[in-house]
């Protein structure tokens, strides 16, 4: 059944359309790679999707989670689903944490917004999340600041909290972006892991195709605010039709040759 | 968004060096404000059990005399001692600066949150009311009071608290749009988090301490408005002593008896002083960003 879909999904900024007529739509354990260069609109279709564009930001089209349409309702009905259906983990791990909050009280807020947790229990889960994100020590952990843990360990806090709740679909916008390779090859496979064990459907945002290839298994490329193509990841790599997949993946290619056969994802 | 005064805070910021981080609550101004602060609060705080002479006791004949072992900072025209008017005038200042900061706060904190909280039309409605506020000088506000309701502490208080209150709303509302914008509250508020959990949970945490560094700033503004509105009769009346007072008294005298204008001006001086060492040492001690660094540094 599908949990999150979205139909003609038009953003427009001062009568410019920044994203046109976008629709897809994510079934449980769906992995679909959303690929396409900055600015073509892919994290605004995901801020979209949470119902947080900035304001002066007009939206048409419809968002629908769980079959409601959410595109335009207030905001009390988007903090439910926030979090608790559809969670989101963006780019940069370490201004995405609050600087001054313990991480274990940070992975245990959700949970005792969404799930009325007292604050030990919701800190007794918390450090299980840090378990099952494989971050040393959980108990301890939990008690350091956003600046004491590294940057691949920070983005582990991040999915942690994403996951807390449980939400069907998670959304991770570039997650990988700003971490070193290794370590970028680190996340990916916990991600691989997280998703396997929970069922949550992934839509997985990135620039980079080789990244997305490994773990995505439906493709969407945009370009310009337009998806210019959809389809499994094997055909889009193999066949793609539009001038631009078929750029990304000859450039996607270029850059695998260099760096075979150890390394199959490339930073960049 | 005001930008020029965000660049403003942003310079401030960028003037810190490495080896002033470093001291923390050994820097020399942070030693040397609360030495100073210390000293008056001593005074006002001890003239609750104890000063030299009461505060109606007068000497007819030691009227204007220098300082002596019977009246450590001499006399006044009516022969009234100098110390114990400095003392009963600190506990004045102390009483009515922190009055004002509380009131101030009351006001301002709520205010600019709400203009940074809300949206853009409420934002520009307060912003200009702060403006206003900041443009009207406080001593005339005042003076419109005191026209009204008189002349009285509570209107002394009311009057510095409400103009002070507007340079605490700009900051806080400065400090906690930057808050927003910040990636940790859309990540917050990705999971759910309503409004007033982020204020509490994001955005008081991380601006009070340059609230507290405002607090100790605008107590010194508090204390110059209070010996200000005093010299010119507006502030708390007789008899209650002030050091404002003091100053316009000794005024007449100041030929024969220049002591008695230096000590009381000397007293708001070592207040303000004091409080701005502090305030300026306070600030490297809590920015959670220097301190950060300070713990890096430290590993």
């Amino acid at each position: 059944m599908t949990i999150l879909e979205t139909t003609g999904l038009t953003i427009t900024l001062n009568g410019q359309p920044l994203v046109r007529d976008v629709s897809f739509g994510l079934a449980a354990r769906d992995r679909v790679g959303l690929i396409g260069e900055s600015g073509s609109g892919k994290s605004l279709t995901a801020l979209a999707l949470l119902g947080l564009l900035p304001p002066g930001m007009r939206t048409s089209g419809r968002i629908l989670i769980d079959g409601e349409d959410h595109l335009g309702a207030p905001d009390r009905q988007w903090r439910r689903v926030r979090g608790r259906t559809v969670s989101i983990v963006f780019q940069e791990p370490l201004t995405a944490l609050d600087p001054l909050m313990p991480v274990g009280r940070q992975i245990a807020g959700p949970l005792r917004l969404h799930q009325g947790l007292n604050r030990s229990d919701a800190e007794r889960r918390a450090i299980e999340w840090c378990d099952r994100v494989h971050l040393p020590d959980p108990a301890r952990l939990v008690r350091a600041l956003p600046h004491e843990l590294s940057g691949g360990q920070r983005q582990r806090v991040a999915l942690a909290m994403a996951l807390a709740c449980r939400p069907r679909v998670l959304i991770a916008d570039e997650p990988t972006t700003a971490l070193d390779v290794t370590v970028q090859a680190q996340i990916l496979t916990l991600l691989d892991e997280l998703i396997e064990d929970t069922g949550v459907a992934l839509l997985f945002i990135s620039h980079d195709l080789p990244v997305v290839a490994g773990l995505a298994r439906h493709l969407l490329v945009m370009r310009t605010g337009r998806l210019v193509e959809s389809g499994p990841v094997d055909d889009v790599l193999r066949r793609p039709r539009s001038d631009y997949a078929r750029q990304l993946v000859a450039s996607a290619a270029r850059v695998t040759r260099l760096a075979r056969p150890s390394v199959r994802r490339e930073d960049r | 968004m005001s930008t020029p005064l965000v660049e403003a805070v942003e310079t401030i910021e960028a003037l810190d060096t490495p080896a002033r981080r470093r001291r923390g609550w050994r820097s020399p101004s942070f030693v040397l404000g609360a030495a100073l602060l210390l000293a008056i609060l001593v005074l006002a705080l001890m003239s609750l059990v104890w000063s030299p002479y009461g505060l109606d006791h007068t000497d007819p004949a030691a009227r204007l005399a220098g300082p002596s072992a019977r009246h450590w900072a001499g006399t006044d025209r009516l022969g009234r001692d100098q110390f114990t008017q400095l003392m009963l005038g600190a506990r004045t200042a102390v009483w009515i600066g922190l009055a004002s900061v509380a009131v101030a706060f009351v006001i301002g904190v709520p205010l600019g949150l709400l203009a940074a909280a809300a949206g853009r039309f409420v934002e520009n409605a307060v912003v200009g009311v702060i403006d206003i506020v900041i443009a009207f000088p406080t001593l005339l506000l005042a003076m419109l009071l005191v026209t009204v309701y008189g002349a009285s502490t509570a209107v002394a208080i009311s009057a510095i608290g409400i103009g002070v209150s507007a340079e605490v709303a700009r900051l806080t509302r400065i400090s906690a749009s930057r808050v927003f914008t910040q990636d940790y509250v859309l990540a917050a508020r990705t999971c759910g988090t309503g409004p007033l959990m982020i204020l509490v949970r994001h955005v008081l945490p991380n601006i009070w301490h340059t609230l507290l560094v405002q607090a100790a700033l605008a107590f010194g503004v508090a204390v110059i408005a209070e010996a200000s509105l005093s010299y010119l009769g507006l502030g708390t009346p007789p008899p209650a002593p002030s050091w404002g007072r003091m100053l316009q008294e000794a005024q007449s005298t100041v030929s024969v008896a220049p002591w008695n204008v230096l000590l009381p001006g000397l007293a708001v001086a070592v207040t303000v002083v004091g409080v701005n060492l502090l305030g300026d040492g306070l600030r490297e001690v809590l920015d959670p960003q220097l301190r950060q660094e300070r713990q890096a540094a430290d590993r």
